[in-house]
C-alpha cells in the first residue's frame, strides 16, 4: 500500500507577521517554520494505518523553498519512510502547488492507494490543494476529516461541517482525505527516529522536473499589508468585590447606547 | 461588466444568507444564481430583489445530498453550457470542499475566502487575509475563466438598497455523473446554535474557566443574549472543549458583532482569529493581559465572579 502525505512549512503560530517594504509578501529571513499544524494529523493517521499494515510504505511530500527542511525531516522521525521536496518559492498558489504534488507522485513511479493531507494551511488560508490534486488524479476526495475507519480497500470517514455536525462518507482508495484536528493525536519524534531520519532518502526536485511552470500561476496576491490597528478601548477595575456591580452595569449600558450591539 | 454567476446553496429550503451579501456587491454586473434542487417563488423573489437576473433550477438524480463529485459534475456541465466570466459562492463548508474541485475542471484558478472585491472595467480584484488575518492582500485571478471565488460569509454585509434583477426562474436537468464519496449519514451536532463563523454574538472560555463544567456559566449566558459559545487554544488543548469549537488561527477565523472573551489570555493566533469582531469585551485577572490591546470594553477581575452579574444584567436589559 503506497501512502502519500502532502505537507507544508509556514510560520510558527506565534509568529508576528510582517510584509515586505514593496507588499509583495511578508518578511521570511526570521521565521520559525514548522510543519503546518493541520498536516501532523494527516502524517499520524499515515503511521496509524502503517502500525496495521507494516508493508504500507509512507511517502511525505513538500512544495517549498529549502531554506529548511524540518517539516520533512519530522515527518520522516515521526516515522515516515521517505521524501520528496519540489523547490519552489514559499508564496507559490494551490493550483501550482497540486499540480507540483501530482509530478512528484508520478516522479516516485508509484501509484498512490492513499493520499493525505492536512484540510488547509495555515500560511494562505485557501484549502484548496487536496481537493483539486483530487480532480487533477481523478480520485474521490473528502475534505476536514476528524475519523477514519478502514476495512480493506474501503474506508468510512467522518467530514466535520459548520455547527459541529458530521457526515460520514464511505469510499474505497484510491482516495484523497485532507486532514482535521481531533482525527488524532500526533505523535511526537523519539531520539532514535530523529537520527534514524538523516539516513532516509530524501528526492529533490524542481519545479520544472514536475512540470510545473509559471503559466500554471491561477491566484496572484500583492499588497500585502497589516490590517487596521483599533483605537484603544475602555478597560474598568473590577478587582474590588464592591465595585463589581456597578462596573458590569456600566458595560452593560455602554454596549446598549454606544457599541449598539446588544 | 462582468457576466457572473452565483451558486447558492439551501439551508432547509432557503438561500444563504451570504448569497444575498455577494448579489448586492454585484451591482453594475450581470449576476445570475444557480442552486441544486428546488426552492419556492419567495425566495427566487428573494434573489432577485438583490439583482438577480436568471435563477436556474438544477434539478436530477442523486443530487438530492450534497457530494463533491456530483455536486461539481451537475454544476460543471451547467457552466460549461454557458459563458459565465466568474463563478462566485460562499465560502462555507460546502463551499470550501466543492470550488476548488470545480474550478479544476476548467483548470481555472480559485480565490478564495474573500472578505472584499470591486470590479474595475469587468476585472475582479479582492482582498483576503492571510496567516489567519495577521495580514491583508489584494488578490486577482489569472489563467482561463471562468474564474472562480468563495467569499467568506458575513464580511460584505447586505446592500441597504439593492438593485432588482429580472428573477426569471427556470430548470435545468443535471447529471450527477459517477459518484465514488458520498453521505451515508449524518450526524447532527449536540448544539442547535449558529456556527461561530455566522454567529452574531461569541462568548469564548480561555485557559481560566479550569475545567469542562465550568463552561455552564458562559453557557448560561449565551442562552439570555443568543451567542454562540467559543473556546481558546489552550482550553481546547486542556480538554476542556472540542476542537469545533476553537477560535484562533488553528480554529475558526470568526467576525461577530459581539465578541465576549472570558479567561482568554490573548495569544497572537487567538487574536488573528477574532480580531475583525465588531466590538470586543475581554474580563480577565491580569490587567497586563494581551486581550486588553483589543478590547473595546475590559474589565480586570475574576470570571467567575463577573459573568454571573453580566448574565443577570443582560437579564434586567434584555427584560428575560
Amino acid at each position: 500500500m503506497n501512502i502519500f502525505v502532502c505537507v507544508k512549512q509556514v510560520p510558527d503560530t506565534e509568529t508576528k507577521i510582517t510584509p515586505t517594504g514593496d507588499g509583495s509578501f511578508i518578511e521570511t529571513a526570521s521565521i520559525k517554520w514548522i510543519m503546518n499544524p493541520y498536516d501532523e494529523f494527516a502524517v499520524e493517521q499515515a503511521l496509524l494505518i502503517k502500525q496495521s499494515n507494516p508493508a504500507a510504505n509512507v511517502t511525505v511530500l513538500r512544495v517549498g523553498s529549502v531554506k529548511d527542511t524540518e517539516a520533512l525531516r519530522t515527518a520522516m522521525a515521526m516515522g515516515a519512510d521517505d521524501a520528496a521536496l519540489v523547490e519552489a518559492a514559499d508564496n507559490l498558489d494551490s493550483y501550482s502547488i497540486a499540480k507540483a504534488l501530482k509530478g512528484a507522485i508520478d516522479k516516485t513511479g508509484k501509484k498512490p492507494d492513499l493520499i493525505l493531507a492536512g484540510k488547509q494551511a495555515i500560511d494562505d488560508d485557501a484549502l484548496q490543494v487536496p481537493q483539486i490534486l483530487a480532480q487533477m488524479l481523478n480520485l474521490p476526495s473528502v475534505s476536514v476529516i476528524v475519523g477514519f475507519e478502514q476495512a480493506g480497500n474501503n474506508v468510512k470517514v467522518k467530514r466535520e461541517v459548520e455547527g459541529g455536525a458530521l457526515e460520514v462518507y464511505e469510499l474505497s482508495t484510491p482516495c484523497v482525505l485532507a486532514c482535521n484536528k481531533g482525527l488524532n493525536t500526533p505523535r511526537y519524534a523519539s531520539l532514535p527516529g530523529i537520527m534514524k531520519a538523516k539516513k532516509k532518502p530524501m528526492a529533490q526536485y524542481s519545479l520544472a522536473d514536475v512540470g510545473v511552470s509559471d503559466a500554471d500561476r491561477r491566484v496572484k496576491y500583492s499588497g500585502f499589508r497589516l490590517p487596521p490597528e483599533k483605537p484603544p478601548g475602555k478597560k474598568f477595575d473590577a478587582t474590588d468585590a464592591a465595585k463589581q456591580k456597578d462596573v458590569v452595569s456600566q458595560v452593560v449600558g455602554l454596549l446598549r447606547t454606544e457599541a449598539k450591539v446588544i | 461588466m462582468a457576466n457572473v454567476l452565483v451558486f447558492t446553496e439551501l439551508h432547509d429550503g432557503h438561500v444563504k444568507p451570504v448569497t444575498l451579501e455577494i448579489l448586492g456587491k454585484l451591482a453594475g454586473q450581470s449576476a445570475d444564481v444557480a442552486v441544486i434542487g428546488d426552492i419556492g417563488a419567495d425566495q427566487v423573489a428573494e434573489l432577485a430583489k438583490y439583482g438577480a437576473q436568471n435563477v436556474h433550477k438544477i434539478k436530477g438524480s442523486n443530487l438530492d445530498k450534497y457530494s463533491p463529485e456530483g455536486y461539481s459534475n451537475a454544476l460543471g456541465d451547467f457552466i460549461k453550457s454557458k459563458s459565465y466570466d466568474y463563478v462566485f459562492a460562499g465560502a462555507t463548508s460546502m463551499g470550501k470542499d466543492l470550488l476548488p474541485r470545480l474550478a479544476t475542471k476548467f483548470d481555472a484558478g480559485l480565490a478564495s475566502d474573500v472578505v472584499n472585491f470591486t470590479f474595475d472595467g469587468g476585472s475582479f480584484a479582492g482582498t483576503r487575509p492571510l496567516f489567519a488575518g495577521k495580514c491583508l492582500a489584494k488578490v486577482e485571478v489569472t489563467g482561463p475563466k471562468p474564474h472562480f471565488v468563495s467569499i467568506r460569509p458575513n464580511a460584505l454585509g447586505m446592500t441597504a438598497n439593492p438593485t432588482a434583477g429580472a428573477g426569471a426562474a427556470s430548470d435545468v436537468n443535471g447529471n450527477a455523473g459517477e459518484i465514488r464519496a458520498a453521505i451515508k449519514e449524518i450526524i447532527k451536532a449536540a448544539s442547535t446554535k449558529v456556527d461561530l463563523t455566522e454567529a452574531n454574538i461569541i462568548v469564548t472560555g480561555g485557559r481560566a474557566m479550569k475545567n469542562a463544567e465550568n463552561f455552564k456559566i458562559l453557557n448560561d449566558m449565551a442562552d439570555v443574549i443568543g451567542a454562540t459559545v467559543g473556546a481558546s487554544r489552550a482550553a481546547v488543548d486542556s480538554g476542556f472543549a472540542p476542537h469545533a469549537m476553537q477560535v484562533g488561527q488553528t480554529g475558526k477565523t470568526v467576525a461577530p458583532s459581539l465578541y465576549i472573551a472570558c479567561g482568554v489570555s490573548g495569544a497572537i493566533q487567538h487574536l488573528a482569529g477574532m480580531r475583525t469582531s465588531k466590538v470586543i469585551v475581554a474580563i480577565n485577572t491580569d490587567p497586563d493581559a494581551p486581550i486588553f490591546t483589543k478590547a473595546d470594553y475590559g474589565i480586570v477581575g475574576d470570571l467567575f465572579t463577573i459573568v454571573p452579574i453580566l448574565t443577570e444584567e443582560f437579564k434586567k436589559l434584555l427584560g428575560k
